[in-house]
């Protein structure tokens, strides 16, 4: 059998995407966000998010077809976000899915979203050429405006563990609050980026947390944010009490300095302490300048091979969970039921649901 | 409704809706072939595929045999309405069959105005929020738009729909015995042809529950403030 011609659908945030693999090649990756819509609110709200997803799926689905230059007919299986995510989000996509499948008589694969943010780096190839294998075991992290995370993992089709994760805020979430404060647009993390590149990062020294040695003990590769958007906080506010110019550059710089060492430095700690001598990074986050250039030196000094999918493939995206669902046909593990639900807190373990 | 003459469609009519519990129902030639109804008000998107996969297997049809589609767009709770409106775009883009949106309300008054409904009734759904999805009709025709409302402000006009279950008190003495409580999905497919044509935008009836941040409070006091994004119904 030649390698499987798969359809996945990715509506968990504010991304309705849809797209088509064969096997390891990328057909089709279409993606329509919502983002702006969510602006003026500061944060994702999850009702607007998925009123856009229905208005987008149709569509995303017709432009995907004609982009991979397929007919329906010929899809072998269809994969799509079960979780986690939002769950008026996620239920669109996953009403697409099944109908698509059963329409076509094809099986459905419900996957889970942080497994096809480390699946993609499959697809980022030249196209034709063959892709490159994912180390076994790999060490993901996965920073967005949803989630922090580090993953072992062992086999993209079945063997994740979560290593550590966010107690509180994600790394985007942190970016979206101290951008507000610094009366910058949403989102926060390409303005802040932006606003960084005039600043002085040793300008003001903002905690980095879960590092002091008690929470080193309980949470050593853990993150929390909710201290350094406090902390940032309070430092521009006493600024403006003591009728001083906040120097927006300077705190970008800082805050991003503190996001990007607290982040690289647990990564690279979890792969020296598991073991593990390949990274790879996804999530919207993944785009980060400061964050990609001190995770690229850190894993350099400590011998650990890091691969970064290009940003396109990096934020949520159709084509992640089809490359999943081909690496999950090809292991000829069973499909999901067309009874599945969503699961807005789907434990990363779980790479395919079941009914 | 009955001011048009009824068109009779050839062939296969699936109708869908969810706008309460999951329907799913078959019409051929527009008569009522099946109708199923399945699970409570949290399960559409588990639901409603699988019974419409055993409505069309029961009466031994596959997708490709359907002539169009109709789904109810509500008014409704929003997530189960999505699931519904999603369900009966894909299925029409991957079937190529006319996908048609009817009012839910609207496919409850064509129930009850089929066995002789009053000159003016009201069809009333379940909003929460101790408040009414409803419409007025007049000689099976609907007036205006459909509103949200609280129950005290319904007309005091002959009621039926899932509503009237919701408000016993208030709204089952303004229901005459034979009036509908609830969509049947193997009606809506056979009176698709007659109703309005009101797209596949869902009826939401409401904005959604999100504002844009206030001030934000000092952080120097220890008191945090937390933006309340909206949740669905
Ligand atoms: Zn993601």
């Amino acid at each position: 059998m030649s390698e499987p011609l798969v359809l996945g659908i990715e509506s968990s945030c504010d991304e309705t995407s849809v797209g088509i693999v064969r096997g390891e090649q990328l057909l089709a990756n279409e993606v329509a966000s919502s983002m702006e819509l969510h602006a003026r609110f500061g944060g994702v709200v999850p009702e607007v998010a998925s009123r856009a997803h229905l208005e987008a799926i149709g569509p995303a689905l017709r432009r995907a077809v004609a982009a991979a230059d397929v007919d329906l007919s010929e899809l072998d299986a269809v994969a799509v976000t079960a979780g986690p995510g939002l769950m008026g989000s996620l239920v669109v996509g996953l009403a697409a899915a099944k109908t698509l499948a059963a329409v076509l008589g094809r099986p459905l694969y419900g996957l889970n979203h942080l497994v096809g943010h480390v699946a993609v780096d499959l697809l980022d190839h030249p196209a034709g050429e063959p892709a490159r294998p994912l180390a076994r075991p790999t060490l993901a992290l996965l920073v967005s405006g949803g989630h922090t995370q580090l993953l072992r993992v062992g086999n993209i089709t079945g063997d994740v563990v979560e290593v550590g994760t966010t107690i509180d805020d994600a790394a985007g979430e942190a970016y979206d609050k101290v951008a507000r404060l610094l009366g910058l647009p949403y989102p926060g993390g390409p303005v802040i980026d932006e606003a960084a590149r005039g600043g002085d990062p040793t300008a003001i020294r903002f905690p980095r947390g879960l590092t002091a040695p008690h929470d080193m003990a309980r949470h050593r590769f853990d993150y929390s944010f909710s201290g350094l958007k406090t902390a940032v906080a309070r430092w521009v506010e006493t600024r403006r009490l003591d009728g001083l110019d906040v120097p927006v550059a300077d705190v970008a710089a800082s805050f991003q300095e503190a996001v990007a060492d607290v982040i690289t430095a647990k990564a690279v700690d979890a792969a020296r302490h598991h073991g593990i001598t390949d990274m790879i990074i996804g999530g919207g986050v993944a785009a980060n300048s400061r964050l990609r250039t001190l995770l690229a030196e850190r894993t350099a000094t400590a011998g650990v091979v890091l691969r970064r999918p290009r940003p396109g493939l990096c934020t949520d995206n159709g084509a992640m969970i089809a490359v999943l669902g081909a690496q999950i046909v090809e292991a000829g593990l069973e499909p999901s039921g067309l009874g599945i639900g969503a699961d807005s807190g789907l434990p990363v373990g779980t790479v395919v649901v079941r009914d | 409704m009955s001011a048009h003459p009824p068109t009779r469609p050839i062939g296969w009519t699936l109708a869908v809706d969810t706008s309460t519990v999951v329907t799913a129902g078959l019409a051929r030639d527009g008569r009522t072939v099946a109708s199923e109804q399945a699970g409570d008000n949290h399960s559409h998107v588990e639901l409603l595929v699988p019974t419409i996969q055993a409505v069309l297997a029961d009466a031994g049809i596959g997708w490709a045999d359907l002539a169009a589609i109709g789904v109810g767009v509500g008014p409704g709770p929003f997530t189960g309405l999505r699931v519904g409106v999603a369900t009966a775009v894909t299925a029409g883009i991957a079937a190529g069959v006319p996908v048609i949106g009817v009012c839910s309300l609207d496919a409850i008054a064509a129930q009850w105005a089929a066995r002789g409904a009053p000159a003016e009734f009201i069809i009333a759904s379940d909003a929460r929020r101790r408040e009414l999805y409803w419409a007025a009709y007049r000689d099976g025709r609907r007036v205006g738009q459909p509103r949200v409302s609280a129950p005290a402000v319904l007309p005091e006009l002959p009621t039926a729909g899932p509503g009237v279950r919701v408000y016993p008190d208030l709204l089952a003495p303004r229901r005459p015995g034979d009036a509908p409580l609830g969509l049947d999905a193997g009606l809506l497919a056979a009176h698709l042809h007659e109703l309005p044509d009101v797209g596949l935008e869902p009826l939401y009836l409401r904005t959604p529950d999100a504002a844009p941040p206030t001030a934000r409070k000092s952080a120097l006091t220890g008191r945090r403030h937390r933006l309340r994004p909206g949740t669905a119904q």
